[in-house]
């Protein structure tokens, strides 16, 4: 097994127009690393130059020591899953799963005996023999997880792999894949657009955007601290609201006037220049008092069952609120909220970077 | 929801599949049983009476040695044909598929003869290849083969199968090129990491991915030779040397329009469509279960 390592990776497409744009990342051995971010930002085309399906335009990429920029994908020594499975339509579930071995000269009973042993982990023993057609969207979506796993390669590569389920079984697939990473214990890559995935897969996140990386960290690091207001407003659902204010002193910033109260907050601001407040949704307490207080005007409010969203403008500015079901009474027309200054997030306007202790 | 369009009466429904109707009696049936009909007649020299000689055609038919030696020739002049312009199709297609500089071009200029009159392409050959005339005669004889496709027919045979395949091949080429483009990406990116190589992808994954494709053109390509290569032999070779290009649809022509026997023709007429009918439900009943996937 061995981790990846991309050092300052970049990809130009014809006509110039460059999709990735020099990206350094270091994937420890045996992690589960997620990349995610809007379409077009181009963690598809990362990935795929890691598998070697895209020339590298610039940089270096390494699996292991070794770096494999013009080694072919068959060579590499990963096994990715498609986001359409990329089964081979015309072979039973067995051969699909056996069609890399082969190629590779693996003895048949090593062949039949690791093929098994992977049907078996993923619960399709009972359909070697059949064609992928006649398999449901998630069985096929299992197949292509023992095409990968039969190889027991030293990298797994996934491209939004499920995209094309229902929102149930994705569920089930994404616990599932976790569960498998962990046991199998190989390092993964894993695309997706779906921050809830992002988020409960990875040990390491990568949110991308515009062909950079825009922050790596764990789960809870990028959620707690995002370093810039893309990642604040990408990670997280409801998005976080952002609300436009001034510096008044240190710690203490001004939102239409009504002032809240800081902890991370750089140092050295001039009092009076504008900055850009990130509340979260979950974060702000709904009624209730405290130090550091704001005013709502509330629009409508959502259900969703166990909390309420209600939907308004704070200073003028869009706002949602989260709150438990039966907290407010569902026509409430102004709200009170009492922020706690350490869930207080700060950004440049201009660079849009957190402006945070350093 | 099932869409379907309600129409009460016969009239309209009728008045709109008739322009069809029509076509196909006219076309296709109606000259269909003629050639029945006048296959069980015998017409006088002259063409003014005709007689009912009920098998009497068939009989002699199969009495004469040419009409097997016809059979032979379609069998081999079919095969050849298809073999070759099904495999030169899929090669070039290939390589059209992958994204190279001037794709476009390529492929425009592929598609060219199959524009080109069946008759012409048989002109164009046969000035290349002629014996004296020809421009490409002369390095063949240069490398020590007395080429003459006009006594040779062996000679003959060959050059009949460049110009039928050279014809075919842009035909087949759009369809293998379309089934070629209709593959997923993915399914060969898949391949590839799979640890199959460029040829081994092709035999394993793509081949049999195409094999629709291939089946459909085999069945049109039997009935191209069958049928649409006539203007080609009749250009190239007129059926000689001495009748060893003579396939079964030029035997119907040779004996029926120059040698004036109607009756004897139309009986080649019947069997040779009732060869194809078979040839293409035997392709159908067999091979088509093959490469369902």
């Amino acid at each position: 097994m061995a981790g990846v390592t991309l050092d300052t990776v970049r990809k130009v497409y014809a006509g110039n127009v460059e999709a990735v744009k020099g990206v350094s990342l270091g994937i420890e051995d045996g992690s589960f690393c997620v990349l995610v971010g809007p379409s077009g930002c181009g963690k598809s085309t990362l990935l795929r130059m890691i598998a070697g399906l895209e020339t590298i335009s610039g940089g270096e990429v390494k699996i292991g020591d070794r770096i494999v920029n013009q080694v072919e994908p068959a060579d590499r020594d990963i096994a990715m899953v498609f986001q359409n499975y990329a089964l081979y339509p015309h072979m039973s579930v067995y051969d699909n799963m056996a069609y890399g071995l082969k190629n590779r000269g693996t003895p048949k009973d090593e062949i039949e005996k690791r093929v098994k042993e992977a049907a078996r982990i993923l619960a399709i023993e009972s359909f070697l023999a059949r064609k992928p057609r006649q398999l449901s969207g998630g069985q096929r979506q299992r197949v292509a997880m023992g095409r990968a796993i039969v190889r027991k390669p030293q990298v797994f590569l996934f491209d939004e792999p499920l995209s094309n389920l229902d929102a149930k079984l994705r569920v089930q697939m994404r616990v599932e894949i976790k569960r498998l990473q962990r046991a199998l214990g190989v390092t993964s890559i894993y695309v997706t657009h779906d921050q809830v995935e992002a988020m409960t897969l990875s040990d390491k996140l990568v949110v991308m955007s515009g062909g950079q990386i825009e922050q790596v960290g764990t789960p809870s690091e990028v959620y707690r601290r995002p370093e810039t207001r893309f990642v604040a407003t990408f990670i997280g659902s409801p998005p976080m609201n952002i609300l436009p204010g001034t510096v008044e002193a240190p710690g203490r910033v001004s939102i239409g006037g009504q002032s809240i109260a800081v902890t991370d907050m750089r140092e050295g601001l001039t009092p009076g220049s504008a900055i850009e407040v990130g509340l979260r949704p979950e974060d702000v307490q709904a009624g209730g008092t405290g130090t550091s207080s704001l005013s709502m005007d509330v629009d409508f409010v959502e259900e969703l069952g166990a909390t309420q969203l209600f939907h308004g403008k704070v200073a003028g500015a869009e706002f949602i609120v989260q709150a438990s079901t039966g907290q407010l009474p569902a026509d409430t027309r102004r709200l009170a909220l009492a922020v706690e200054p350490a869930n207080v997030h700060l950004f440049d306007p201009q660079t849009t970077k957190r402006l945070g202790r350093v | 929801m099932e869409k379907r369009a309600h129409i009460s009466g016969w009239t309209l429904p009728l008045l709109l599949i008739l322009p069809q109707m029509a076509i196909t009696v006219i076309f296709f049936y109606w000259p269909a049983s003629q050639a029945i009909w006048q296959s069980f007649l015998r017409e006088d020299a002259f063409g003014l009476a005709s007689e009912f000689v009920g098998f009497e055609n068939y009989v002699s038919l199969f009495e004469q040695p040419e009409y097997y030696r016809a059979m032979t020739t379609t069998a081999i002049f079919s095969s050849l044909v298809a073999f070759f312009s099904l495999g030169c199709a899929l090669l070039l297609a290939t390589q059209a598929d992958k994204n190279i500089r001037g794709g476009h071009v390529f492929k425009t200029l592929l598609i060219w003869p199959y524009a080109v009159a069946p008759a012409i392409a048989g002109v164009l050959w046969i000035f290349m290849f002629h014996p004296t005339l020809g421009t490409l005669s002369k390095p063949i004889k240069a490398v020590g083969i007395d080429w003459n496709p006009m006594l040779n027919a062996n000679h003959a045979m060959t050059l009949l199968v460049l110009s039928a395949t050279w014809k075919q091949i842009s035909y087949n080429f759009l369809f293998f090129l379309a089934g070629l483009q209709a593959i997923p990406k993915s399914v060969i990116e898949a391949a590839a990491i799979d640890g199959a190589g460029p040829l081994r992808r092709f035999w394993t994954v793509i081949f049999p991915l195409l094999s629709p494709t291939t089946f459909f053109l085999l069945v049109v390509n039997i009935v191209y030779v069958f049928f649409d290569t006539f203007g080609i032999i009749d250009a190239v070779t007129g059926g000689g040397p001495a009748g060893q290009t003579t396939t079964l649809v030029y035997k119907v022509y040779a004996d029926g329009r120059l040698g004036g026997d109607l009756g004897g023709s139309a009986a080649q007429s019947v069997i040779l469509m009732i060869i194809v009918i078979a040839l293409t439900a035997i392709q159908f009943r067999y091979v088509e279960r093959k490469v369902q996937y």
